[in-house]
């Protein structure tokens, strides 16, 4: 029997464009009440759900809510209307490097980085060896990250956040860095954690790559949730689409 | 295993899973904090030295407050639990709007951003002890076991109501940064609001009842009370009928009131907290 890892029940999420900050703009605010104008419907409404080892490409032009969503499922957002349910631990690479200090050194930032993301003390100590590795920057291990090149950084970053062993695995965007040899490295990465039957959920403007990685494919646009079908179909839907 | 719904935290119960988290934070804002530095942790040895020095000569010598015996220790002992007070509240408050890229981008229990601001300040707390202990000692400093307890209860009394109070500003501040300068100024009131530069009899002379009630409220003003009954009360070598005059009256339930203040403001902080922090990723 196949469970759902993720279920996005009905989910809307609103933002408020101009912040009133200042006593004038309060006042105003106060008086006229709130403005309609001033807000931004960035989900609306949207329904899924996420069969636990399923590999989910969330597709969209700029401004769709494709990582707004993400940002719910990961609870760094709540939701304002409708709830999310997640199973497991969730660890989202919404961003490479969100976490690491540059005046920490490489050794310091992934002991630092991988408790962030749930990670415990004896995961990362039996983890450490493969995440240098993989990483590709043991000569820096003890140099401050701010010295490293942002190639070395993020490299590091992503050796990290692969290794964090999440039942739910985020993905933000996240290989458009990196040279050519790493993207493969980074790529096979990614199916290898399928692979080994945890739930995928990726945004990328890389179609290519998300049709590759990907089984199934969610078109976003403006708030609302258009398709739900297999990768290769949910790309062309994509691109019969002209951008709003 | 059961679906649940992200982003919800168990508030400060929650923190002591994240114990390895918490203490690799303290470690980074302590690194963060003295790099680059010769001195490094030994700046925390020599700001309250210089801080004691400017007001002992000013207040103690020029206008003569020396004249309460071993007013070297009372002021010290004093100046310890306020920068310990100052220290987590003031740091606690900004430290969510400092961490804002961590908080936008990966979700983890906030709390733990104000939480770690204690152990910080408690690693700039001990050598300012050791320093108290060895000038106590000096003036043959011979505790008993209730004047030890009350230095402990009086730094939970403090470290209590910074956290409280740092958890309330900090959710604040992230929407308004007005906070952070509210903060400021309490700080730099708090000094002045708690009988540490002076004598709490002073005040007791001058104001009205109620006024007195309100200065006695103030949970800082018996824990630094309990601080010199710590530290100073026992390197006087007064005689015990003296310690009417030496400890303000009803020290003790004063305590009970203190802690009970520090309580409502911790459960406060943490409830204003948790309905914040909602909206803690979209506001930074």
């Amino acid at each position: 029997m196949t469970v759902n890892s993720v279920e996005v029940r009905h989910v809307s999420k609103r933002f408020t464009l101009r912040h009133t900050r200042s006593l004038k703009e309060l006042a105003v605010w106060k008086s006229r009440g709130r403005d309609l104008t001033n807000i931004f419907l960035a989900l609306d409404d949207v329904a899924l759900s996420v069969r636990q080892g399923e590999s989910v490409g969330l597709l969209g032009w700029n401004g769709s809510g494709k990582s707004t969503l993400l940002k719910l499922i990961s609870g760094v957002m709540r939701p304002d209307q409708g709830s999310i349910g997640v199973r497991g631990r969730v660890a989202g690479l919404i961003e490479v490097g969100a976490g690491f200090h540059p005046d920490l050194t490489g050794r310091e930032n992934v002991y630092l980085n991988g408790a962030t993301l749930g990670m415990s003390r004896r995961q990362i100590d039996r983890l450490f060896d493969d995440i240098v590795d993989f990483s590709g920057v043991s000569r820096f291990l003890d140099t401050e990250v701010k010295f490293y090149s942002s190639g070395m950084f993020f490299r590091l970053a992503f050796a990290v956040a692969v290794h964090t062993e999440p039942d739910v695995f985020l993905v933000d965007e996240i290989l458009a860095v990196g040279d050519e040899p790493f993207q493969r490295i980074a790529v096979a990465r990614i199916q290898e954690l399928c692979k080994e039957g945890r739930t995928l959920i990726m945004v990328s403007h890389d179609l290519p790559m998300v049709e590759r990685i990907c089984e199934r494919g969610i078109v976003l646009r403006e708030g609302h949730l258009e398709h739900d079908t297999d990768i290769t179909s949910a790309i062309k839907l994509l691109r019969q689409t002209d951008r709003a | 295993m059961p679906l649940r719904e992200p982003g919800i935290g168990g508030g400060l119960f929650y923190v002591a899973r994240w114990r390895f988290l918490l203490m690799l934070l303290v470690r980074k804002e302590l690194r963060v904090r003295y790099r680059g530095s010769v001195l490094g942790i030994m700046w925390s040895y020599v700001k309250p030295l210089v801080q004691f020095l400017v007001y002992y000569i000013a207040l103690g010598v020029f206008l003569g407050l020396n004249k309460t015996s071993a007013y070297s220790i009372y002021l010290f002992s004093g100046i310890v639990a306020i920068n310990f007070f100052n220290e987590i509240f003031g740091n606690a408050t900004r430290s969510v709007v400092l961490n804002a890229d961590l908080v936008k981008k990966i979700y983890l229990p906030r709390e733990l951003f104000p939480v770690s601001m204690i152990w910080v300040a408690l690693v700039h707390l001990v050598p300012q002890l050791i320093i108290l202990m060895g000038g106590a000692l000096l003036f043959d400093w011979r505790p008993g076991p209730l004047n030890l307890l009350a230095g402990v209860v009086a730094l939970i009394i403090v470290a209590v109501l910074a956290l409280g109070l740092g958890l309330l500003f900090s959710a604040v501040n992230v929407l308004f940064r007005d906070a952070e300068n509210i903060v400021d100024l309490f700080l730099m009131v708090g000094t002045w609001a708690s009988p540490v530069l002076y004598t709490w009899d002073k005040v007791y002379a001058k104001v009205p009842h109620w006024m007195w009630v309100i200065y006695q409220s103030n949970p800082l003003t018996p824990a630094v009370e309990l601080m010199h009954y710590c530290f100073w009360y026992p390197a006087t070598h007064q005689s015990p009928a003296s310690l009417a005059k030496a400890v303000p009256p009803n020290l003790a339930l004063w305590s009970l009131l203190s802690i009970f203040i520090c309580m409502v403001a911790l459960a406060v902080g943490q409830l204003v907290f948790a309905r914040l922090q909602g909206r803690f990723a979209q506001e930074l």
